[in-house]
């Protein structure tokens, strides 16, 4: 038994590590994406590319205007006379918002009568627009605040000072700084792990039916286990190297606080790896070429990635889905990362996830080990 | 193995169904110790499809068959201990080493470390891969190729050996060399089973089995089968227009079949010696420039032709 395993093992290995493209493959790759995603992969949205057109061009105009030009959010980019330039831009994508000031804002301002501010916002990215039209809002409304205070204080300076209102006092815990990288980064080494060890797992056992040695295998007295572990062994391992490698990454390189505990965040990676091999072995299972094993593996990893709250909120899918994410392991390995490295919490809250990843680790496993048989019909 | 005297394979009424194709329909054959088997028959006749039920690799959907003695739809791991299997696809990893593939394949059959040096000179040398152990296998030339994945199907020395189309896409010598080692192994009590489609070497085999259509349409010894399968004698015609000169032959009286054979036709008639003079005129007659006609032995393939022509007559019926 441990004769042929160490047999299979010795095999794997050599194929894995024999010529230098395939080396880089398991490593270069990850490492890449992660500063590629790293960088890229971010919520923020900033330097929105923005047109005004200015019809009242009075002081108080031009001095709203200015606090457009003046934020990090809004990139004036083009001052118009003509509302049918609007449609062009737009169109074209040069710019997602338009702000439009009518002649007589100041004069109804100065009224005390309701002054109107039109923004024409390109919904069709309409998380951005979302976001864009609640940045007008919140200059518009400070502007709005503004211009009643120093209306009320050059009337009568004593009502300022009893003026009620609200300030906020924010107090964001964990990410202080709401930097958007410290939220994707641990959801890129998920995502990474998912696709790596999916595709290296399923292609290392189609490969071998496509090009016969499977059949070849098959007829030796070879274990059904024996030849699993041999493939699922250094896959394994690769995985956990990955892991490594790509956390090195996103704590040295993007600065992301590694809270909790390195060995928590082992246990995490090593019960989400088992879970992959799992799904990568069962595709392998289900596919006769290469082919049919990527198509696969492609139906696998884009919902995995989409339901796992990589990007948007598990919490505002439909309710159907929202239930459908609990068979979703990457769902539980998200919350681990950003668990250890973010809220530096440990097993007594993570136990839920890590018990979750590893059942459907064995369900998965049992069953792709109980499909895969030693024989072609 | 509890009696050493019975035959190595016995299959019992062997019936594979895919679907609702019957690929092999109710085989029975029994192979002795030592005897090397050929399976003969046009592609999707069932050769490999039995060889792969009798290596456990496709479970038989009816009858049975016996391998070193355990039924190998039972016990195929009993199974797989016995026997060598080297299919048409070359079966080793080109991406290792010659020793490698060698060291790999040994692990698989535990063969154990005392007698592994001396197996492993063995296979280098019949292969004739002294001195290339660390070679890239994908680099070898295919005969060499087949030749180790021979080497590596019989590292534990099985006392069964299945073949299925293993010269396919080597050279004429390479073949040649292959075959004498597949003698050597049966002489020294190997049983061979091995599927073919290259008449000539169906000619190597103790016996034949013509499988056509899922069945034995036939099997015997080489000599065997071309004594029972002519009724009548075969001659050569070697003439122009072909295409004419077979419609002419087929509506004569008195020929049996006539067929293709390269660039030539070949005639079974009853009796050559009266028949050729009579053949030699009509055929002028009708514009056909006959270059020779004469009396041949003939090969196996006649055998095969004549004999799947009858079948596939039969079945129309």
């Amino acid at each position: 038994m441990l004769g042929r395993l160490r047999g299979m093992l010795i095999k794997e290995f050599i194929q894995v590590f024999r010529d230098k493209r395939s080396r880089f493959l398991l490593f270069g790759p990850p490492v890449i994406q992660m500063l590629v995603f790293g960088y890229a992969a971010t919520l923020e949205i900033r330097h929105i590319p923005t047109a005004v057109l200015d019809f009242d061009n009075s002081q108080v105009s031009r001095d709203l205007l200015s606090r457009f030009t003046a934020s990090p959010y809004f990139d004036v980019r083009a001052r118009l006379n003509d509302r049918r330039q609007i449609g062009e831009l737009i169109d074209r994508g040069d710019v997602t918002v338009a702000l439009q000031i009518h002649a007589g804002f100041a004069q109804d301002l100065r009224k005390g009568r309701t002054a109107r501010l039109q923004v024409i916002v390109d919904s069709s990215v309409s998380n951005t627009a979302l976001i864009a039209v609640g940045y007008v809002n919140q200059i518009a409304g400070r502007f709005s605040q503004d211009y009643q205070r120093e209306r009320l204080f050059s009337t009568s300076p004593l009502v300022q000072s009893q003026l009620p209102s609200i300030v906020l006092d924010r107090r964001p815990w964990f990410n202080t700084d709401f930097d958007s990288q410290w939220f994707f980064v641990p959801g890129v080494i998920g995502n990474l792990i998912l696709v790596m060890v999916v595709s290296l797992t399923a292609f290392a056992v189609v490969r071998e039916r496509e090009i016969g040695t499977l059949e070849q295998i098959m007829v030796t007295p070879i274990g059904r286990l024996e030849f699993i572990l041999g493939k699922t062994v250094p896959f394994f391992l690769i995985g956990l190297l990955d892991t490594t490698l790509i956390s090195l990454v996103g704590t040295l390189w993007f600065g992301v606080p590694l809270r909790g505990s390195i060995g928590v965040l082992a246990i995490g990676a090593i019960l989400f790896i088992l879970c992959m091999l799992g799904i990568g072995l069962f595709i392998s299972t289900i596919s006769m070429t290469q082919q049919q094993a990527m198509v696969s593996g492609f139906f696998f990893n884009m919902p995995a990635i989409t339901f796992s709250g990589f990007a948007t909120p598990i919490s505002s899918m439909p309710e159907f889905m929202q239930w459908l994410t609990y068979l979703n392991p990457l769902r539980y390995f998200l919350d681990v990362l950003r668990g250890v490295y973010l809220k530096g919490v440990g097993l007594d809250v993570l136990w839920p996830q890590m018990t979750a990843m590893g059942v459907l680790g064995l369900v998965m496993l049992t069953i792709s080990v109980a499909r895969f048989h030693k024989s072609l019909d | 193995m509890t009696d050493n005297d019975a035959p190595p394979v016995i299959v019992r009424d062997l019936v594979k169904r895919f679907g609702d194709f019957v690929a092999v329909d109710r085989i029975n054959l029994e192979a002795r110790r030592g005897e090397i088997v050929g399976f003969l028959g046009p592609n999707g006749a069932g050769k490999s499809t039995t060889i792969r039920m009798l290596c456990g690799l496709l479970r038989p959907t009816a009858g049975q068959a016996l391998v070193a003695g355990y039924d190998v739809a039972r016990e195929p791991e009993r199974v797989r201990q016995r026997i060598g299997y080297m299919s048409q696809k070359f079966s080793l990893y080109n991406d290792l080493r010659v020793i490698e593939n060698i060291r790999f394949f040994a692990s698989l059959y535990e063969v154990p470390d005392s007698v592994l040096k001396e197996r492993v000179s063995w296979i280098l040398d019949m292969a004739g891969l002294s001195g290339r152990k660390s070679t890239l296998t994908g680099t070898l030339p295919s005969g060499w190729k087949q030749r180790l994945a021979l080497g590596c199907a019989v590292l534990h020395r099985p006392p069964i050996l299945f073949l299925d189309e293993p010269t396919s896409g080597v050279d004429p010598i390479s073949r040649r060399q292959f075959w004498e080692l597949i003698h050597t192994m049966a002489a020294e009590g190997v049983t061979v089973l091995v599927t073919t489609h290259y008449m000539d070497e169906a000619e190597y085999c103790n016996r034949l089995v013509l499988i056509f259509q899922g069945r034995i349409v036939a099997s015997g010894s080489p000599t065997e089968l071309k004594q029972r399968a002519m009724t009548g004698e075969l001659v050569l015609v070697e003439c122009a227009p072909l295409g004419l000169a077979l419609d002419l032959l087929r509506q004569t009286p008195d020929v049996a079949d006539a067929a293709v054979f390269g660039n030539a036709l070949h005639v079974v008639v009853p009796e050559a010696r009266t028949m050729i003079p009579r053949l030699r005129t009509h055929l002028s007659q009708h514009g056909v420039i006959v270059a020779r006609m004469e009396p041949i032995r003939p090969s196996l393939e006649d055998v095969f032709v004549s004999l799947t022509a009858a079948q596939g007559a039969g079945g129309k019926a």
